[in-house]
């Protein structure tokens, strides 16, 4: 019995298990950090240069005037490069997001995430996947409704890219002036949950149907919290401008401390606390993700979709995702202001893109951490605790204004 | 979030009776292929809206006619087809097959042989709970866990294959003995592995464990009674996790596990969570009796002495059962004086134990269904062998 077929392994594989223990020991992990201090801080030097991108716009538009073209066909050309600035912003967002997902997520779970397209860290990664989605077939079910299916991510990709003209992308800097901007993007954003409806009702799938109706009822429960928890922040701006907001929170208390909403004792916490929980469900990602469930309903509303009908649902979850990152900070994290007084000379669309990129981690890391609730008790926690306690905070925030401190 | 049970989800309240209204149940056939049915698992589900008024389990799509295959083959060879019934972990059924046809035989297993059965068994053990840990965590939503108890398990697989070549149907307990020593720096690798995952026990606590989302999916969900346990027959983790302190291991040693000081983790509602948490707790009993086991090794032969190659055990029945990572596995075996088993049958316990879904499934919701399901643990390659 000592006689044995094939080759034993005779040393362990990979183990390196000192340095999971401790793994700064290692200087790649030294370097790697440093490697990413510096991104950071190119980025924000080469922002110093560029300066401020609303005074590139006013130079653009001033240029465009100076063709001798009539002025209606300016303000369409405008319109127009605004168009594509926005959408270039949405397509690029899904680029960027997918990739920066896998990393987070392989480096979460020690994995290394996408290495070999690109050469670099896999950055071409999404590109070539974008290459493979439009060249895939695109197949509708027999038992689906043809022109309700071909509909439905069009009905949902469209409020997305429309709730992003008034989104600020740095102070002033946004592609639509409007006085009600923040009334719009929630009116915007809740057009979408109908895509959805219509994508699990038109696949003739049990589990899309399932998909479907989860997110119709979740997505309408989190508009209203979502909605509330906003409130003390326009009461305290007294507008729902985004540029009016954001102005409210530039300057300092005591010369250092951001006067960002956030900090705003208790109310602003709680404020941020019951938007981005609410922003999460709004968005269908973990712990939220019932309409898609994959572990129960296989892909929920989207499983019958593939190709680029497919990747349509996709980039409407990121591009929500990235709606409620720049929504955060504007509304609680100061907008485009810095947060010390002597990083002013960095402008604001840096500190407007770094903040929303930073609450956009949060999602991911949100996903890659939290298990998912179940479709009653995410209704539950949207009923009995969300929505309460948000109207005990436009109360709590009431009392500030009252009293003169907002 | 209340995670209390309500009497009014109770199943003949959930259907809608207004006779205005035209309303009907919905048929959902979960799997054979399906994400989180673990294998070809069929469930039939009626549901009335989210919640489940009817679930009809449906096996068969994995069998291989194991026990038929083995009345035409001698002994030896029989113990390569036990490797298939529970792939996640094959020693244990290695293990039960060899107990009985040693019965059978009646043949002494030299003291190192039993002390290295039983190392290979808890380390499968190990292995097998984290595949549980990681799978279970996926199901509820949350897939980091299962890199992490792959990331862990992989290394178990390294201690394998440097012990018999194999790292997932071993054939290493063999008739007698075991197949293949260990060495010196074996044993360093796996006390390095014993120390290396203590620690990430507890990480998995923090991680996924005691999550409060977790928490809330698992507590109060698919509660097994102590009684129900005992009449559906379940055994294992999933007995133990309604609160009944029954272990092969302690009822019944063999190879000597009363030589091993170790405890056996109750739960005390019998719900997900409970089922959960046992297997977490059983892989700190295992890394201990492994420790202890690997301290007191004793040297010796590996093989008994004067088993023929091709045996013929005297006519007979013999039946031998072993606590197996998901619970009591039992094998009856005939003997006619041939070279081949006259009729070998499994107890498999993810056979038994898969039978009480269609009682705790009633009035769950549809996310239930994949909660209940993962927390029994089953095995399809088992349940259908």
């Amino acid at each position: 019995m000592t006689q044995r077929a094939g080759k034993l392994l005779t040393a362990t594989r990979y183990w390196p298990t000192e340095l999971w223990a401790n793994p700064w020991s290692l200087p790649r992990y030294r370097a790697a950090a440093a490697w990413l201090g510096g991104i950071v801080a190119g980025i924000a030097l080469i922002g110093a240069g560029v300066g401020e991108l609303a005074a590139w716009g006013d130079r653009l538009l001033a240029l465009l005037g100076r063709l001798g073209l009539s002025a209606v066909v300016v303000a369409w050309l405008w319109l127009l490069v605004k168009l594509g600035c926005v959408l270039g912003v949405i397509v690029a967002n899904g680029l960027w997001a997918v990739w920066w997902e896998r990393k987070i997520s392989a480096h979460m779970q020690s994995r290394l995430g996408p290495m070999y397209a690109g050469a670099f860290h896999g950055w071409a990664q999404t590109i070539f996947d974008t290459i493979k989605l439009l060249l895939k077939e695109d197949v509708t079910p027999a038992a689906a409704d043809q022109v309700m299916h071909a509909l439905a991510p069009v009905v949902a990709i469209a409020p997305c890219v429309m709730a992003f003209a008034p989104i600020l992308f740095g102070s002033e800097l946004a592609a639509a002036k409007l006085d009600v901007g923040v009334l719009y993007i929630f009116a915007c954003a809740g057009i979408s949950v109908i895509g959805i409806v219509m994508a699990g009702w038109a696949s003739g799938n049990k589990y899309s149907l399932l998909g479907g109706l989860r997110a119709a009822a979740q997505m309408v429960s989190y508009e209203l919290p979502r909605g509330f928890s906003v409130v003390p922040v326009l009461m305290f701006a007294g507008s729902l401008d985004l540029a009016v907001i954001d102005r409210a929170q530039a300057g300092y208390w005591l010369g250092f401390f951001p006067r960002w909403f956030v900090f705003y004792p208790v109310v602003g916490q709680l404020a941020f606390l019951f938007f981005l929980i609410a922003s999460v469900a709004e968005t269908n990602r973990t712990p939220f993700d019932i309409p898609e469930a994959e572990s129960e309903l296989v892909a929920g509303f989207h499983t019958e979709f593939s190709g680029m009908k497919w990747s349509l649902f996709f980039l409407t979850e990121y591009g929500y995702v990235l709606l409620s990152s720049f929504l955060l900070a504007a509304f609680f994290l100061g907008g485009g202001s810095a947060p010390l007084p002597f990083l002013d000379f960095i402008p604001s669309w840096i500190w407007m893109t770094g903040k929303a990129m930073l609450m956009m981690f949060v999602f991911l890391w949100f996903r890659w951490t939290f298990p998912r609730l179940r479709v009653d008790q995410l209704m539950d926690f949207n009923w009995k605790f969300l929505l309460p306690w948000s109207f005990a905070n436009i109360g709590l925030a009431g009392a500030f204004v009252w009293r003169g401190l907002g | 979030m209340n995670s209390e049970p309500r009497p009014e989800m109770a199943a003949e309240n959930l259907i809608v009776t207004n006779p205005a209204l035209q309303t009907d149940t919905m048929f959902v056939n979960m799997g054979p292929q399906h994400p989180s049915t673990h294998g070809v698992l069929r469930l039939g589900l009626t549901l009335s809206g989210e919640v489940i008024t009817k679930a009809v389990p449906d096996i068969g799509y994995l069998h291989r006619g194991t026990e038929k295959l083995m009345e035409t083959r001698t002994y030896n060879q029989c113990v390569v087809l036990t490797d298939r019934w529970d792939y996640c972990s094959a020693m244990p059924n290695n293990l039960a097959f060899c107990l009985a046809a040693e019965k059978l035989i009646g043949a002494k297993v030299p003291p190192r042989a039993e002390a290295l059965r039983v190392v290979m068994c808890e380390l499968n053990r190990i292995a097998s709970h984290l595949i549980f840990l990681g799978t279970y965590g996926i199901d509820i939503g949350a897939f980091t866990p299962f890199l992490y108890a792959f990331r862990e398990r992989e290394m178990i697989l390294d201690l394998y294959e440097m012990l018999c070549g194999a790292r997932l149907t071993y054939n290493y307990i063999r008739l007698g003995g075991v197949a293949a020593d260990i060495d010196a720096g074996w044993i360093a690798k796996c006390r390095e592995f014993l120390e290396f995952i203590k620690p990430r026990l507890d990480e998995y606590d923090t991680l996924l464990s005691f999550n409060p989302i977790f928490l809330v999916r698992t507590k109060a969900i698919g509660l097994i009674s102590k009684d129900s346990a005992v009449a559906w027959g379940l055994s294992g983790p999933n007995l133990r996790g309604s609160g009944v302190n029954y272990d092969v291991r302690k009822a019944e040693p063999y190879c000597g596990y009363e030589q091993y000081d170790f405890e056996v983790p109750l739960g005390r509602t019998g719900s997900c969570w409970d089922r959960y948490f046992c297997r977490v707790q059983e892989m700190r009993q295992s890394v201990r009796i492994i420790s202890a086991a690997l301290a007191k090794l004793p040297s010796g032969e590996l093989l008994a002495k004067g088993i023929a190659k091709i045996p013929k055990p005297p006519p007979g029945e013999a039946y031998a059962h072993v606590e197996a990572s998901r619970g009591d596995l039992g094998i009856y075996l005939v003997s006619d004086g041939g070279t081949a088993p006259y009729r070998l049958h499994v107890r498999a316990p993810c056979f038994v134990n898969l039978a009480v879904l269609q009682e705790i499934l009633v009035g769950k919701k549809v996310a239930d269904v994949i909660a209940v399901l993962g927390s029994l643990d089953i095995v399809l390659g088992e349940v259908d062998r």
